[in-house]
Formats: C-alpha cells, sequence, structure tokens
C-alpha cells in the first residue's frame, strides 16, 4: 500500500469521517449503491444503469451539459449579485465598476453571459435529439412536459438577464420583446404592466426583472430539475435508439 | 381488487400457501420484454465519473471562450433614442421575423401560443407511437390530406409574403412527396427518409424553419427591418 492510500485508509477510520460517510470504501455492489441512493443529491440518480445507455452517442451528455451550465450560471451569478445594484443608472455603472474596477470582473461577466447564450443553445439540442430518440412517448410523457416547463424557463431566465445591464442593447430588446405581450387579447396590457410595474420599461421593471431572475425563477428551475432527474430514473432510464420502432442498423 | 374476486380464479392471494403464479400472455405483449434491460453498469462510479468530466471539459471550454471573448455592453439606456433596428435576444429574432409578416396577434401570440402547446401535447397524442413511416401503407387518402395541408399552409404563408417560411416549406413538402412517387430510389438516404414516420417529418420541418428565420433575423436584417446582406 502507498503511503497515499494509507493515508486515506486511516482518515476513513477517523470519528469525522464516519459520521460524514455512513458506509465503507465503495469496493462492492452493495456498498456503491449506497453511495448513489444514500447521498441527498445522488439519489436523483439510478443506481445502476444500462450498459448502452452510458456510450457517448446515446445522449452526448446534451442534458448533463445544460444542468452544468446552469451550476455554472448561479456560481458567476451568485458573485456578480455581490457588484449589482438594480437601480437606475447604478445598474449601468456597475457594468462599467466589472470592466474597470472589479479584479476579474470582465471575466465574470463575460463566463455568465457565455454560459447563458450556450444554455438556451443546448436545452433546445437537448430537447429535439430527445425527441428524435422518441423520448417523449410513454412511460416519459410527463418528463417530456416538465422539460418543455425548463425550456421556457431557461428562455425567460435568458430574458430576464438581458435587461439587468441597463445599456442600450437591453433596454431595446425587452422593449421589442414585452411590445409581443400587449398584443394578447383583454390581458395583454394588464400581464405587460404586472410584468413591468408600470407603462413603460423604468426601475420598476428592472427591479421586477431581477427578483425574477436571481429568485422565483431559478427556484422554479431547480425544483423542475430534479423532478426532471428523478423522473428519468422513474421512468426506466434514458430512452435508447433501440427502444422505439425499428432497429436501425447504422 | 377486493378479496373475493381474487379468490374467484381458485387460487388464494398468500404466497406462501398458495405459490403459484399465472401470466396470461395476450396476442401483442410479451412477459419476457419488460424484464429484459440487458447489461447494467453501476451508476457510482461508472457514470458519475463521466459526468464529472463532462463537468471538467465545459468548464475549461466556457473559460477559456470568456478570457477571449467580451460580453457586449452599448450606451447607458436611453429611451429617447431608438436604435434602428430594435432587436429581441436572438432565440426571439425568429419571432420578431414573423412579426414582421403576420399581425402581431397572429405572429405575436397564436404561432408561439400554438408552438407551446404543441411541444406539451405532444406524448398525449398516441398517434403512431410505433413511428410507421409516414408512407407506411402508400394510401393515397393521406397522400391527398398531406397535400391539402401543405396547400393550406403556402396560401397562408404567400399571401402574407412570407417567401423566407414559404420556400423552405415547399422544399420540405417536395421531399416528402417525392419519397411516395419514388419508391426504392435514392441510396442510402432515399432509404432513411422513407422510413421516417410523420412527426419526424413536422418536427423537422419546424427546426429548418425556427434556424432560418433566426439566422435572418440575426444577420439579414438593417434598418426599418430592411433586408441587408451580412457581407455588405
Amino acid at each position: 500500500m502507498t503511503s497515499w492510500e494509507n493515508t486515506i485508509e486511516r482518515l476513513r477510520r477517523t470519528p469525522v469521517w464516519q459520521s460524514l460517510f455512513r458506509r465503507g470504501p465503495a469496493r462492492t455492489n452493495r456498498t456503491r449503491s449506497v453511495a448513489v441512493f444514500g447521498n441527498i443529491f445522488l439519489h436523483l440518480l439510478p443506481v445502476k444503469v444500462r450498459d448502452a445507455s452510458l456510450r457517448v452517442r446515446a445522449t452526448y451528455y446534451l442534458g448533463s451539459i445544460t444542468f452544468f451550465l446552469f451550476v455554472i450560471l448561479t456560481v458567476t451569478g451568485v458573485l456578480l449579485m455581490l457588484y449589482y445594484h438594480p437601480a437606475v443608472p447604478e445598474a449601468y455603472q456597475d457594468m462599467k465598476d466589472l470592466r474597470f474596477v472589479v479584479s476579474s470582473g470582465v471575466f465574470l461577466r463575460n463566463l455568465h453571459r457565455l454560459a447563458a447564450q450556450a444554455m438556451v443553445v443546448f436545452v433546445f439540442w437537448h430537447m429535439f435529439h430527445v425527441f428524435y430518440r422518441g423520448g417523449y412517448k410513454p412511460p416519459r410523457q410527463f418528463n417530456w412536459v416538465v422539460g418543455v416547463g425548463l425550456l421556457l424557463l431557461t428562455l425567460f431566465l435568458s430574458y430576464t438577464g438581458y435587461l439587468l445591464p441597463w445599456d442600450q442593447l437591453a433596454f431595446w430588446a425587452i422593449t421589442v420583446g414585452t411590445n409581443i405581450i400587449s398584443y394578447v387579447p383583454i390581458l395583454g396590457q394588464p400581464m405587460r404592466f404586472l410584468l413591468l410595474g408600470g407603462h413603460g420599461i423604468g426601475e420598476n421593471a428592472l427591479l421586477r426583472f431581477y427578483v425574477l431572475h436571481i429568485v422565483i425563477l431559478p427556484l422554479f428551475a431547480i425544483i423542475l430539475i430534479a423532478v426532471h432527474f428523478w423522473r428519468v430514473q422513474k421512468d426506466g432510464g434514458i430512452t435508447l435508439r433501440e427502444e422505439h420502432g425499428r432497429k436501425e442498423k447504422d | 381488487m377486493d378479496e373475493k374476486k381474487k379468490t374467484e380464479t381458485g387460487f388464494g392471494s398468500d404466497a406462501l400457501k398458495d405459490p403459484r403464479r399465472i401470466v396470461f400472455i395476450t396476442k401483442k405483449t410479451s412477459a419476457k420484454v419488460k424484464g429484459d434491460v440487458g447489461r447494467q453498469a453501476m451508476s457510482y462510479p461508472k457514470l458519475i465519473l463521466r459526468e464529472a468530466i463532462v463537468l471538467e471539459i465545459l468548464t475549461i471550454l466556457m473559460v477559456v471562450v470568456a478570457l477571449f471573448w467580451d460580453a457586449p455592453l452599448e450606451q447607458l439606456a436611453n429611451p429617447l433614442l431608438t436604435p434602428n433596428p430594435a432587436k429581441a435576444p436572438w432565440y426571439f429574432l425568429g419571432l420578431q421575423e414573423l412579426l414582421h409578416y403576420f399581425p402581431p396577434i397572429v405572429a405575436g401570440v397564436l404561432i408561439p401560443g400554438l408552438v407551446i402547446v404543441a411541444l406539451i401535447v405532444i406524448p398525449y397524442f398516441h398517434v403512431n407511437v410505433e413511428g410507421a413511416p409516414l408512407w407506411a401503407n402508400s394510401s393515397l387518402r393521406r397522400l391527398g390530406m398531406f397535400s391539402v395541408v401543405v396547400v393550406v399552409l403556402l396560401i397562408f404563408f404567400g399571401i402574407y409574403q412570407a417567401w423566407t417560411i414559404f420556400i423552405p416549406t415547399l422544399v420540405m413538402a417536395g421531399v416528402a412527396g417525392t419519397t411516395y412517387f419514388l419508391p426504392g430510389q435514392g441510396g442510402r438516404f432515399g432509404t432513411y427518409l422513407r422510413a421516417r414516420p410523420l412527426s419526424w417529418w413536422i418536427m423537422t420541418w419546424f427546426i429548418i424553419v425556427a434556424i432560418i428565420l433566426t439566422e435572418i433575423g440575426t444577420h439579414f436584417r438593417g434598418p426599418g427591418w430592411s433586408w441587408v446582406w451580412p457581407w455588405r
């Protein structure tokens, strides 16, 4: 045994470690199972997966990538909140500060913006891929609907974040978008008023978009993501190519 | 099921007393298929390890790009100074392109609403769960219905002069129709297309039109939403 393994072995025997992980090393299938269902986060995943679903071509990891982008967005988003005031014109001043004052501020904003665009791309890509694999068919109908909800949440998250820099690009993009809402018959104007907190895009709209962006929408997204993962497991794992219709020989 | 009904079959429900199993195999189901899932692997460590690697590669790629690409930032928002054209975020530019052609109630409310409803109800239409090819029975009735729907769509797009939707629709319908009239031709690609179900054709048409509209809205639209060439 190397000294490294020795150290790990000794660490495993300490009372602190044993209180954290209520199992031995995951060397048998039983302890490997416990590693998954004994962990509050991992227990959303199945204990076993079919060999075929581990192939890259089974998923291209599109769903995983979408989720990991959400994680990156959460981390960078929380850090950006430390430098941001949802007020006019402080919001724009904070963008300038991120560029010229805050160390790595540009990088932080770049990463957040980039991951946001990528998440929209990947959530669509994931959906189309699942569709072509027939992943919406029984018994996975409900999880498809959850997925559509997550698609809409992703778009709303991206859209509400778009206003926050309070520059010309943000202001007019949101103007174009919210004008579309007012075309809804009867409910259009009240809905737009509710979203903007007024008749035009101003300080109230910025605050509402901010609260939607950092609290309300992420909260719903986290809940739906948990349900989505859970249901993948409960509905019998990911959809394999062979599962629906003809077997393809390519 | 109440206790009386169970005993009517002649077997008790207590597995220890009456350890018999009855399997009814009806015409279309097989008892074996459900239990057969193939070889399995433990999620820990096989799946977890792969996911961790994906996370690492993704993070590295994102960080590298974020180091060299700068997020856009324009002047302070000014409600009195409207840029021409004012564009929505790129994922809504397809919608904005629709607004250029159709009345706002159609482009802004009806079409996106129908798309969302369609996406939600897809799994609850038990039409064609087996994924039978579009022209499976090569029935003339189906071809007739298909043609009527396509012609109605084309007339609708034509009236509003939405040529950027009209042309891809015409091309897609043309390809789908061709696979009906030319069975056994076109090599591997032809065989592939002929095996596609109706749902595949609709989704592929939707994706192609959405990509074209988004691309046009992003790069081919200038002041007053007029057509511009991106390289000019």
